[in-house]
């Protein structure tokens, strides 16, 4: 255990226990995340129960096929993340980095797929306000949830990138060993990350065209 | 007793590397992840917040000795009472207990060496820095006018004060409690010491735990009431804006799933505080300790369905009304529960008057009329003539300052010794005390009266009818005042001048209390084991009836 000392950290006495807590405490922080997202989640079936053919209307003007290639883009992603985690719990450290950043470059990926469609909603006016082109009124407020939803999915997964790339490099200059306590928690974010994307995939792209 | 198995160095020996001791440049304390350290961070800015909130009422208060005002214009007085709720919420009542005493007191409790993430810990009073400095900018802006329930369509759409500044700090200041609360869970699940099983744990202990799961689960759900406003605000995003179909009383349901929590996350510290306090000063085992722990999770859990009696007379359908009305009156079984055992806790105890335990006994009285009027508000035909009036504004004060500011005084002298190896001046804390007790009630009493006879909440002038009451509410906050203030004085005074408090100056059973006073910074010298359940005040309890503290096997250096 000596070459693991140096993943060990206050107050922890044996890295299982360690790795344990990061876990456990990073499943607590996701309960809150569950909830935060719920709020919003809530929001949308509330108002798509009083609109339902407002919903109908404007969903049909998102762009599924932007919203198709995120959702594969995504999904790899946390096949590479576990794929990532695997090797780290493998204490391989090469082939963990390469993982990570295989990951990196989908959650790229997918924020330019996001930044085009992003270009071509603003292109169309579907920002709810004095030129919005939809009818009836309450389509705006599909678009309002819209911008809400997927921007703070954006930021979480910006945020996602962010730590994965500070853990490659506290990683690659082997300041944190692969098989502490790290990956796993970062993974567990990542995946969570991923699955928000799995409940926003159907109701953005898919409602609007039964 | 005998929760340790290894005898202590002696005080005099350990003294010398307390953790107040590990450091004393300012950048020691800014870069702390001693829990210890940051808890003490905490206090003074929780401290600092809470007269800043203190003064924006007492202006209020000032103002409303006249039915026309006097020198404040409506404007002024609409941000007055808001920034007072703002800071009181939540830069002074959610962070109160749990960042200070459960801070430090939580890992010496379960006798661990620290929190589980100490870093996060540090992290958590940073972002309660940052939110507190949108406040601040808040107020040094003009303030913001929407009450500190922020409803849209004034929120979002009409008010011209820095809303959106005042909900970023809001906004922050909830992921700091997400922080504490994470790490209080991870906390209290993984560092117990060997032997500390579930319900060996004190209810101080077992309150973090269930405060912590409420902040966690509860706290996101305001930030995302408070984002989708500001959204609206700021891009104009419709989402309660009823022109284009948007419903402002979504708005209100979310707040208040969050805001309802939020009630129980001011009040279960306080209990559990309320819970270390009387055991210790009535030399008695807590009655029925393990419905005291169903309670407090029985309320954890009740607080979450009953957000909805916030909106009996916002256009809920009846059915909710008739379903939110019984549930909240659920909520008044564990607390009745609570209130019972702690009397019976006193039944037969010896009971000694010191300023804890005074403001605990304070705590029981007050938060038991608080919780009575809350069975009113409950009922939706008394709560339909009574919402929005000073009837439903003494009432959560009752339960919110009578109830846990009460209790955060108890713990902050009980645990006082403990924390900086000082004795305050007793005979100042127990005028203090009654002082308190009395002034909360100069303020409130009137506040219920007249807010039974019809004067509704937040209006700045009112019928000459009311005036006396608003009278006695103003002496009876002046009163308050002065007892606030109290121990600001003696309390600063005792770290000078104050006696040097041995370990264990109350003769009280838990962890905490079994090492040095202050502890050293990994907080136990040697590991402790805890061989028995909590408050066996039973055989230490004749020590106090023979005038001389009897060392307790394995108390360590109390004398």
């Amino acid at each position: 255990m000596t070459d693991l000392s140096d993943a060990l950290q206050e107050p922890w006495s044996d890295l299982r226990l360690q790795r344990e807590a990061v876990g456990l405490g990073m499943w607590f922080f996701l309960a809150s995340e569950v909830l935060f997202f719920a709020a919003l989640f809530c929001s949308y079936a509330v108002y798509r129960s009083f609109n339902a053919e407002a919903f109908r209307i404007a969903a049909a003007h998102t762009k599924l096929i932007y919203g198709s290639i995120n959702t594969a883009l995504l999904l790899t992603s946390s096949l590479t993340m576990t794929i990532a985690l695997r090797a780290a719990t493998a204490r391989l450290q090469r082939m963990t980095l390469f993982f990570l950043g295989l990951t990196v470059l989908l959650g790229l990926a997918f924020l330019v797929t996001k930044g085009l469609e992003y270009y071509g909603d603003i292109e169309e006016h579907l920002i709810p306000g004095s030129t919005f082109p939809l009818k009836p009124a309450a389509t705006e407020i599909f678009w309002a949830l819209y911008w809400v939803m997927t921007g703070i999915h954006a930021i979480h997964l910006t945020a996602g990138i962010g730590v994965v790339i500070v853990v490659m490099l506290l990683f690659g200059r082997e300041i944190v060993p692969v098989q502490g306590s790290t990956m796993e928690g970062v993974a567990i974010y990542w995946h969570f990350v991923d699955t928000v994307w799995i409940f926003l995939y159907p109701l953005i792209y898919l409602g609007g065209r039964t | 007793m005998s929760e340790m198995t290894l005898p202590f160095a002696p005080a005099e020996h350990v003294g010398a590397s307390s953790y107040l001791d590990e450091g004393h440049t300012v950048l020691s304390w800014l870069l702390t992840t001693d829990h210890k350290r940051i808890a003490i961070l905490y206090a003074l800015s929780i401290t600092i917040f809470f007269f800043i909130g203190g003064v924006a009422i007492g202006l209020v208060r000032l103002e409303l000795i006249s039915p026309t005002g006097w020198f404040m214009t409506s404007d002024e007085y609409n941000r007055a009472f808001t920034i007072h709720g703002i800071i009181m919420v939540w830069f002074f009542l959610v962070p109160s207990i749990p960042a200070t005493m459960g801070n430090f007191i939580l890992p010496l409790m379960i006798g661990a060496p620290d929190v589980a993430f100490p870093r996060l810990n540090l992290l958590s009073w940073y972002l309660y820095v940052i939110g507190a400095g949108f406040t601040v900018y808040v107020l040094l802006t003009g303030g913001v006018d929407t009450g500190w329930t922020f409803y849209p369509p004034f929120s979002s759409n009409y008010s011209n004060s820095s809303v959106v500044a005042a909900a970023a700090g809001v906004f922050v200041v909830g992921f700091s409690s997400i922080a504490t609360g994470v790490n209080f869970l991870a906390t209290t699940h993984l560092l117990r010491a060997p032997g500390m099983t579930w319900f060996r744990l004190p209810l101080f202990a077992w309150s973090m735990y269930v405060v912590s799961l409420v902040m966690v689960l509860a706290t996101p759900v305001l930030a995302m009431s408070l984002l989708l406003i500001s959204a609206e605000r700021l891009f104009g995003l419709p989402i309660f804006d009823a022109r284009v179909g948007g419903d402002p009383v979504l708005f209100q349901h979310i707040f208040w799933f969050y805001s309802h929590p939020a009630v129980y996350i001011m009040i279960l510290p306080a209990m559990g505080v309320v819970s270390e306090v009387l055991p210790c000063f009535a030399r008695r085992r807590v009655f029925g300790y393990a419905f005291m722990v169903y309670a407090l999770l029985m309320i954890g859990i009740v607080g979450f369905m009953v957000w909805g009696h916030h909106m009996f007379v916002a256009g809920q359908s009846p059915f909710a009304n008739l379903v939110f009305s019984f549930l909240s009156f659920i909520v008044a079984v564990p607390s009745a529960i609570k209130v019972f055992n702690w009397t019976a806790t006193l039944y037969r105890g010896q009971i000694g008057f010191e300023a804890p335990m005074l403001y605990a006994l304070g705590f029981i009285g007050l938060f038991t009329i608080g919780g009575l009027t809350g069975l009113f508000l409950a009922s939706v035909p008394i709560d339909i003539a009574t919402t929005d009036s000073y009837f439903v504004v003494a009432h959560f004060h009752t339960i919110m300052v009578g109830g846990t500011v009460s209790a955060f005084m108890a713990g902050i002298h009980y645990w006082w010794p403990k924390v900086t190896g000082r004795m305050y001046h007793e005979f100042a804390a127990q005028f203090a005390a009654i002082t308190m007790f009395l002034g909360f009630n100069l303020t409130f009493i009137p506040q219920f009266i007249m807010g039974w006879l019809g004067m509704p909440r937040r209006y700045h002038m009112y019928p000459d009818v009311f005036q006396i009451w608003h009278v006695l509410s103003s002496g009876g906050a002046a009163v308050l005042a002065v007892a606030y203030l109290l121990p600001l004085g003696y309390l600063t005074w005792s770290l000078i001048g104050g006696d040097r408090a041995g370990d264990n100056p109350w003769q009280a059973t838990g962890l905490e209390w079994q090492t040095s006073s202050p502890p050293p910074k990994q907080n136990f010298l040697h590991p402790p084991r805890v061989t028995s359940a909590p408050y066996q005040y039973h055989e230490l309890g004749r020590a106090r009836e023979e005038g001389e503290p009897t060392s307790v096997s394995g108390q360590g250096g109390t004398s």
